[in-house]
């Protein structure tokens, strides 16, 4: 087995008062996209904020490349090689496509030139100028997913990058997503779409109540395929 | 006699002057609150004793250190600057996560401070500043006479208002500021530091009225109630152009300081309120301001 990019050990995390997560477990190997699976209100999303920082009511371990990132400010673990796209996309509206693209400071060498973008995305090239909420919702993916790529971030957080697609917009965002594992980037993938995540994923983790209640490699999906359904209610 | 309306045109254009000289002002000082309510969701109340600051603080670096106007305009923005840095740090980082009504009312309280103080030391009757001997005198125009530093006072603010709103609006900071107002999370999520960000937006918000203060000291008396005298039309400019409004702040800061000025010369019984007038009819018809977005 390939190096631990990512490790999550016991994440306990709260809003409030309401106790969310409880003791998630789940590793992330260099290079490999691993999902995360789940119904709605599982924990998935808050778990992926738990990574990044942007939750801070939070407890356990989070390791990324081997470094304790628990008590860390977003700001500070971004800048450790993590970048996140959130299930809302966020687009800032007041920002050009451009603008939007170009926000994420560089955190390390290695990023994705702009030329391969734009390779990638021809659309953001045309509609450069627009307002970056102008766009449909599957280039508003698009380019959510795109302008972390620059950043020279390693690991990429993808929240349900495919909620509200047309199912051609869900099959480009798929092998965009595929393409990226063949650059090297690592990928952990936030998914209710089990179709998509399956096809998508080496490993995959099932989240519910905030802990992680199974998991499955690519090859013993086949096997298991009841008992998955059973799992997200599908 | 050249007249308009019944009016001699260098009456005219001179009530039109002073509306601009007024203008420049709100401009410059309604950009800095504009700036401020963007990322810290405030409205700075301190706004106006700070102009005050700026102004005793070129005062204080003429009659205490013999610096002139020309550093002073220059050392007097860093100086209050880093002290509304100091003053974001401390006093509003630690409230920020409170409701914003304790930040306006932080900052309220701290206008009264720095006026108290002032007035403490300095009295109400105010300081004079002498204008620069590089700017006296004047020019006749033929319909109007334009003393020179009135004319470099409207230069200096078109100038620092058209450099701010290109450093919001066109620069990749500028970008990272526009997008922390939308949505700060996400901003840090990609690694950057917004509450550094944060503080120095308060810097440089505050550091443009204190620009404005050295600006006014030799126009105005340097006085410890400049500040609260001006401060509530400039609230009411920055409603009038939008809550946040970069461009609002400063094209209606200009329009409105003439419209006062235009209301001087024809009904000048008004001039006092016109702009409360305005700012009344603008919520009624457009309640997120000129150029601000609806909610």
């Amino acid at each position: 087995m390939s190096e631990t990019m990512l490790k999550v050990r016991d994440l306990q995390a709260w809003y409030g008062e309401s106790h969310v997560l409880h003791g998630m477990n789940f590793e992330v190997p260099k290079g490999e996209i691993v999902t995360l699976l789940g119904r709605n209100g599982a924990g998935k999303t808050t778990t992926l904020r738990c990574i990044i920082g942007l939750l801070r009511q939070r407890e356990g371990s989070v390791t990324f490349m081997g470094e304790e990132t628990i008590g860390q400010s977003a700001n500070v673990i971004a800048r450790r090689g993590i970048a996140f796209c959130p299930e809302e996309r966020g687009i800032f509206a007041s920002l050009s496509v451009r603008e939007n693209l170009l926000l994420p400071p560089k955190v390390a060498e290695g990023g994705m030139s702009l030329d391969r973008i734009y390779e990638l995305f021809p659309i953001l090239k045309k509609r450069g100028g627009s307002q970056g909420t102008k766009l449909s919702g599957g280039e508003q993916q698009m380019l959510a997913i795109a302008r972390i790529l620059r950043s020279g971030a390693r690991l990429l957080l993808l929240d349900e990058p495919t909620e509200g697609l047309a199912p051609v917009i869900v099959q480009q965002i798929g092998e965009i997503i595929g393409n990226l594992r063949d650059e090297g980037f690592t990928i952990l993938l936030v998914e209710q779409n089990f179709r998509f995540a399956e096809r998508m994923g080496d490993r995959h983790f099932v989240v519910e109540h905030g802990q992680v209640i199974d998991r499955f490699d690519r090859d013993e999906l086949d096997g298991n395929r009841g008992k998955i359904t059973g799992y997200l209610g599908v | 006699m050249m007249d308009l309306l019944g009016i001699p045109l260098p009456v005219l254009m001179g009530q039109l002057l002073i509306g601009l000289i007024n203008g420049a002002f709100y401009a410059v000082l309604s950009l800095g609150l504009a700036l401020i309510f963007g990322l810290l969701n405030i409205v700075n109340f301190a706004h106006g004793a700070l102009y005050m600051v700026g102004a005793f603080v070129a005062f204080l670096l003429l009659d205490v250190l013999g610096i002139g106007y020309w550093w002073a305009l220059l050392l007097s923005p860093v100086i209050v600057g880093l002290f509304g840095m100091v003053i974001e740090r401390f006093l509003l980082r630690p409230i920020a996560d409170l409701d914003h009504l304790y930040g306006l009312l932080l900052t309220f309280g701290l206008a009264l401070l720095l006026e108290g103080l002032f007035r403490q030391v300095y009295g109400v009757a105010g300081e004079t500043y002498a204008i620069p001997d590089s700017l006296q005198g004047g020019y006749n125009l033929g319909f109007m006479f334009l003393p020179t530093y009135r004319a470099w006072v409207l230069a200096a603010s078109i100038v620092v208002c058209a450099a701010t709103w290109y450093l919001i609006e066109m620069t990749r900071l500028g970008a990272t500021m526009r997008a922390a107002v939308e949505n700060a999370d996400l901003v840090r999520a990609f690694g950057v530091n917004v509450p550094l960000l944060v503080t120095v937006t308060y810097g440089f918000g505050v550091a443009l009225a204190a620009f404005a203060g050295v600006l006014a000291a030799p126009i105005y008396s340097v006085n410890p109630l400049m500040g609260s005298n001006i401060i509530i039309v400039v609230f009411a400019i920055v409603v009038i152009g939008g809550l946040g409004s970069i461009k609002g702040a400063i094209i209606s800061g200009f329009l409105l300081g003439l419209f006062e000025g235009l209301t001087r010369v024809f009904y000048p019984e008004a001039s006092n309120i016109i702009i409360f007038v305005v700012m009344a009819i603008v919520l009624i018809v457009r309640p997120a301001g000129l150029f601000g977005k609806a909610a």
